[in-house]
């Protein structure tokens, strides 16, 4: 058992006690709502007669049908302008606050509470949503959450879970130029497996992650869940807490100096006892896509596809069934794959430091994005876009040909109009890439860094990036 | 709510390892505000595809119409925190899921829906799959007071985890009324908790 870890603290400090059937019942700091998943929770809230027990604890948003083009109401998709209604009534009903379409805070739930300064060290975060795990960046323990579970929280602020057991990812030493935080947590998922992670929280740690900056954390952390952890965090540090500095909901004044000192308390003991611990290189890390139809199928750009007699014999009819879908054969080389569409953005990637990389792959490249690729360039929030359009990215991003678009959750799950067509093939910063994902049901998604899909684009084919950034670096 | 001690019926074999969230229900019919009618987009896009190349999925299968145990294999219901998927396989009739793995997400969820996940090993799954194509009117039980999935002459120990299972035979799977219980020891933990008080 786990012993003065991260999770064990801020577990022990939020467990109320436990239930009669064994589970614990777990107070949640932060939840966050969205509206695909809440709507039945406040259903059956009714139906219970039950109201909303911290109100101030909420916050809700909109990011999952978001038109990220044309965003006047009603909606053009019926659907969506029920459901975008359904939350306007809810939140209003129970007294929650809700950044809406043109708030300046709206945007991709995962994105806006960390800008905000909502998300911070120690706390427990809960959504309605996987990759509520992307909080865990700050040192909280995020957990996604399904509708009937959204309505615990509503209704109690609580929880009923199991406890994790905590494993630490360690990733050590430097990443090489054209490296990056995806590239390591794609190596991660592709070498533990897509359920390697079940029953556990991923601490990640060591020197490669700790040089990380906070955006990059946060895109290890969302995809933990893809994984089959739980649940990943990474210990509040410095580089935690200048982010977070001045934020509107950090805390202001002599109560931040406590603050810190109570957030470097949490963060786990350098003799905290672990369940599990895995090292990995970060000199072992090249740049990674997916090939597959899990994120787990992924591999460096200079590996040929993998033979299917290299997996366990449980697997193989899954890599076959991958092949067969991708329209891929083993021994040959990602590199130079044609692709369809660019996808830039989701709670993933869609982040400033991930267009401010975007924008300079355009720069550094040259060329302008063919006409047989469609490019979708999307900011996580109406935040991300101010401060890019401050800075001058859209413009870049149109002269180099993409398409720069509006907040929302866009072409990572295609709940909204932007969807793949057909066996179209899309380079993507999202998150999954599982069949059907990208709005097509047999539309083909490669996951990759935003750099790799910016430099997709361009040349209209899977192409290497380092050779543009290291010629940076020698420059 | 009820206790949920064994489950009867007829068996649906489901075949393949990682079976995610958006093949259980694609992302197109979350575009609502209640889970009703979910149950008949379960698998849409497999059962559309194997349709086109005129296969038949084991949902659109006559033989298995009507059955109740859905028996899978590895991983099953990996990705998304969409209760939208087991709501789907709930109205669709299933009432239990045999699996050799599930994603924990998507076992969470079932437990709140009241809808056992209890697992196998891969190769005894398997084996339950093969005997139930041979034979689709064969009866399986799902029996969570003696962990055990039987199958005409087969009997298989089952795992689930404890504080699931006795939430099932306790009738304590839908953990609200429980939460709202403790709601005066909530209320003196915010007390206690230091970024809910000016740390």
């Amino acid at each position: 058992m786990s012993r003065g870890t991260l999770f064990d603290k801020v577990w022990q400090l939020h467990e109320i006690g436990q239930l009669e059937g064994g589970q614990r019942q777990l107070f949640i700091g932060l939840h966050l709502i969205h509206e695909v998943t809440s709507p039945q929770a406040f259903a059956m809230l009714r139906e219970r007669n039950l109201t909303v027990a911290f109100p101030e604890r909420t916050l809700a948003t909109v990011d999952h049908i978001v038109p990220t083009a044309d965003q006047t109401r009603p909606f053009v998709d019926t659907l969506a302008e029920e459901m975008m209604q359904s939350l306007e009534v809810n939140t209003r009903e129970s007294g929650i606050r809700l950044y809406n379409v043109g708030s300046g805070k709206q945007g991709v739930v995962h994105i806006i509470a960390p800008e905000l300064g909502l998300t911070q060290p120690g706390m427990t975060v809960a959504c309605g949503d996987s990759h509520t795990a992307t909080h865990g960046a700050f040192g909280a323990i995020a957990f996604g959450i399904g509708t009937s579970q959204v309505r615990d929280v509503l209704a109690s602020q609580t929880l009923s879970m199991e406890p994790l057991k905590v494993r630490r990812v360690e990733v050590n030493g430097k990443l090489a130029p054209g490296v990056f935080a995806k590239d390591v947590i794609l190596h991660i998922i592709r070498h533990l497996g897509v359920k390697g992670g079940v029953g556990f929280a991923y601490e990640f740690a060591g020197s490669c992650i700790e040089a990380l900056g906070m955006e990059e954390r946060m895109t290890i952390c969302n995809m933990a869940i893809e994984g089959g952890a739980r649940c990943g965090y990474i210990n509040p540090d410095q580089i935690t807490f200048d982010y977070l500095k001045g934020r509107e909901f950090a805390p202001k004044g002599d109560e931040w100096q406590r603050a810190v000192a109570w957030w470097r308390s949490i963060a786990s003991d350098v003799d905290a006892d672990y369940d599990d611990l895995v090292r990995f290189d970060a000199s072992d890390i090249s740049p990674t896509l997916t090939w597959g139809i899990t994120p787990g199928q992924a591999l460096g750009l200079d590996e040929a596809l993998p033979q299917v007699a290299s997996f366990e014999e449980e697997e193989q009819d899954l890599i076959r069934q991958a092949y067969e879908y991708m329209d891929l054969r083993p021994g040959e080389s990602m590199l130079g794959l044609a692709i369809d569409v660019a996808f830039i953005g989701s709670c993933t990637n869609g982040r400033i430091s991930d267009l401010r990389e975007v924008a300079h792959i355009c720069q550094l490249h040259g060329g302008r994005v063919p006409a047989s690729v469609k490019t979708v360039v999307v900011p996580g929030s109406e935040a991300v876009k101010a401060e890019a359009e401050a800075e001058g990215l859209d413009k870049i991003f149109v002269a180099h040909g993409f398409d720069w678009r509006n907040a929302g959750c866009s072409m990572c799950l295609a709940m909204n109009p932007d969807k793949l067509i057909g066996r179209q093939i899309c380079a993507s910063t999202s998150n999954r890439n599982f069949k059907g994902r990208q709005g097509s049901p047999s539309g083909r998604t490669l996951l990759m860094s935003p750099a790799m899909v910016a430099l997709a684009a361009l040349e209209g084919k899977v192409s290497d990036v380092r050779p543009l950034l290291k010629r940076e670096v020698k420059s | 709510m009820s206790a949920i001690t064994t489950i009867s019926g007829r068996a649906i074999p489901l075949r393949g390892n990682d079976i995610d969230t958006d093949r259980i229900i694609p992302a197109r019919f979350l575009r609502c505000v209640t889970f009703d009618g979910l149950g008949e987009h379960v698998f849409a896009d497999d059962r559309i595809q194997l349709k086109t190349a005129g296969k038949v999925h084991p949902f659109d299968n006559a033989a298995y119409a009507g059955a109740s145990i859905l028996i899978a294999g590895n991983n099953f219901g990996c990705g998304s925190s969409r209760e939208h998927a087991p709501q789907s396989l709930q109205k669709w009739g299933i009432n239990a899921v045999v699996g050799s793995s599930f994603a924990e997400i998507f076992f969470n969820n079932n437990i709140a829906l009241g809808l056992p996940c209890v697992c196998l090993s891969a190769s005894e799954i398997e084996k339950l799959q093969s005997v139930i194509e041979a034979d689709p009117k064969l009866r399986v039980e799902v029996d969570l007071v003696a962990g055990q999935v039987r199958a005409g002459e087969l009997t298989f120990a089952a795992s689930i985890p404890e504080g699931a299972r006795q939430m099932f035979l306790r009738g304590l799977w839908d953990a609200t009324g429980q939460l709202l219980e403790n709601m005066g020891k909530v209320r003196q933990r915010v007390t206690e908790i230091p970024y809910l008080n000016g740390f």
